[in-house]
């Protein structure tokens, strides 16, 4: 086993370090603004990279179906097929 | 600063399990909310923050390292002046609505140690992995609650025969109306329990916007998805809540997992909503990876905690299970409470030495080696494992 050490950049203001969420780079690909354009209405884009490398096509196309018919999600139907092929591309089980 | 402040601020550091998603170990890093120390950052909006493991090796978790959860972005900062509880429901024959001093005054005030814990708390420590916030270790913490008791408040609205649950609804929402706002329920045996508390304290503190301010549900011994944060709203119902965070989120399989406390009305033939928490425990000291010194005496050190049946034994293994000793226990200060517990631990030898921890409770519950697989990634209670390099 091994300890996973990252180094720590804390910003430090009268409140205390600052979250930053556009600090969140998704890697670069086709779709990659599509994603960026219809994901974080609701969330941050770390939901992608934190389940990631797990997920495979099938499995990236049932989340994206889910954050439409159960939260909502305003997706139409060639953006959510260029998502799937982004997530599974670039976030994908390898 | 306290110690555990200074330990925490020093180390800038912490360590993440190598059995963790990779896309979730690239990402996490420590960030501090407004109120609180730098925590284990798993996504930004919502906030969902895991609390390091070193602050374990306190009985009590501070209210500023406590884990934060969310599912829903919109989160109001509540002005505790102006907050207003509102009681009713089709079960409730007097509805009336009550001031955060009315709540105070009003009732008696009633405190209780307990466990919150985030049902996918080690959600990512699944294999395979399931999807959803990818917790480790971190995503709970003990505290002196601090409040009323839930039944003193469906006394005075008078529940009718009819009442099967109680639902609670919170200040925060979702960002988009089509999502599903955030509502959960209880039975209503179980809402009556005298340990189920609407608090406004932890730790002798308010509690924290973070953590629920100015007052949440506590349910002793549950999962913490029902514990209602920022809660504005209690509903008593005549039928079971419908919602999806009722009837497709925090679902377990029917029968797999060894539990008391069941929830009726919202169980199907093949699923059933979570419910007391799993006995389960951590090794705080040493951490992993530590070195230490041949021939050195250490204390190992850590918690348990189950559903509130009570810790009765935590044993320690240093062969991979073959043999087990028992740890001593520390003071039992409730039996919703962590309870820490000591283990001596000789170094005989040089190389790596592998501790397991093991937990059992009074009603002969105990962890498993092997996962109980389920589709939300919840319950999980493998023994944990910590190696030290003696050199
Ligand atoms: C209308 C709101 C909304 C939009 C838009 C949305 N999501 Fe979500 N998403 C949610 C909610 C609510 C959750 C649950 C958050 C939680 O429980 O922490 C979630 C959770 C997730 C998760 C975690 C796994 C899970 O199922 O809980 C992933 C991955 C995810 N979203 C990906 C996406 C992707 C990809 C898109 C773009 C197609 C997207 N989301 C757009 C609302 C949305």
């Amino acid at each position: 086993m091994w300890k996973f050490v990252l180094p720590v950049v804390v910003l430090v203001t009268a409140t205390g370090a600052r979250a930053d969420e556009t600090a969140i780079k998704l890697k670069d690909g086709p779709g990659r603004d599509v994603v960026m354009n219809n994901c974080a209405a609701c969330h941050s884009l770390d939901y992608i990279q934190m389940n990631s490398p797990f997920l495979d096509q099938k499995l990236w196309e049932a989340e994206v179906t889910k954050m439409i018919k159960v939260f909502g999600a305003p997706v139409d139907d060639s953006d959510a097929k260029a998502i799937v092929d982004y997530l599974s591309r670039s976030y994908g089980r390898p | 600063a306290p110690a555990h402040l200074r330990e925490g601020l020093a180390a800038d550091s912490f360590s993440l399990d190598p059995h963790l998603p990779i896309g979730l170990r690239n990402i996490a890093q420590l960030e501090a909310l407004p109120g609180k120390v730098p925590l284990i950052k798993l996504t930004y909006r919502p906030p969902n923050y895991e609390t390091p493991l070193h602050y374990f090796n306190e009985l009590f978790t501070p209210n500023d390292a406590f884990f934060v959860r969310y599912h829903l972005s919109d989160i109001p900062e509540v002005d505790p002046k102006s907050w207003r509880l509102a009681v009713g429901g089709d079960a409730a024959t007097k509805p009336f609505e009550l001031t955060l001093d009315a709540l105070k005054r009003d009732f008696m005030p009633v405190e209780i140690p307990a466990v919150c814990q985030c049902s996918g708390s080690r959600r990512g420590l699944f294999e395979p992995h399931v999807a959803g916030v990818e917790w480790g270790y971190g995503a709970m913490g003990n505290a002196r609650w601090k409040g009323i008791r839930l039944k003193d408040i469906l006394d005075r609205a008078g529940l009718t025969k009819e009442a099967i649950e109680i639902a609670f609804d919170g200040a925060d929402g979702p960002a988009l109306d089509k999502t599903p706002d955030f509502v959960k329920s209880i039975p209503v045996w179980k809402a009556l329990d005298p340990d189920t508390l609407i608090a406004y304290e932890m730790n002798g503190q308010p509690l924290p916007h973070f953590n629920g301010a100015p007052a949440r549900i506590i349910v002793p011994g549950w999962t913490a998805t029902y514990w209602m944060k920022h809660l504005t709203r209690i509903t008593a119902r005549s039928t079971p809540e419908d919602n999806f965070w009722m009837k497709a989120a925090y679902r377990i399989p029917v029968g797999k997992f060894p539990l008391v406390q069941r929830f009726l009305t919202q169980e199907t033939a093949a699923n059933t909503p979570i419910t007391e928490m799993v006995v389960n425990s951590l090794i705080t000291t040493p951490a992993e990876s530590e070195k230490v010194r041949m021939g050195q005496t250490l204390t190992a050190k850590g918690i348990a905690w189950d559903g509130g049946y009570g810790i009765t034994s935590v044993e320690i293994s240093t062969d991979e299970g073959q043999t087990w000793s028992r740890a001593t226990l520390g003071p039992d200060v409730g039996r919703y409470s962590f309870r820490q517990w000591t283990f001596p631990l000789k170094t005989t030898r040089k190389g790596a030495l592998t501790l397991l921890a093991r937990a059992t409770n009074a009603v002969g519950q105990t962890q498993n080696s092997t996962l109980i697989q389920n589709p939300g990634g919840y319950h999980h209670n493998l023994m944990h494992r910590v190696s030290v390099i003696v050199g």
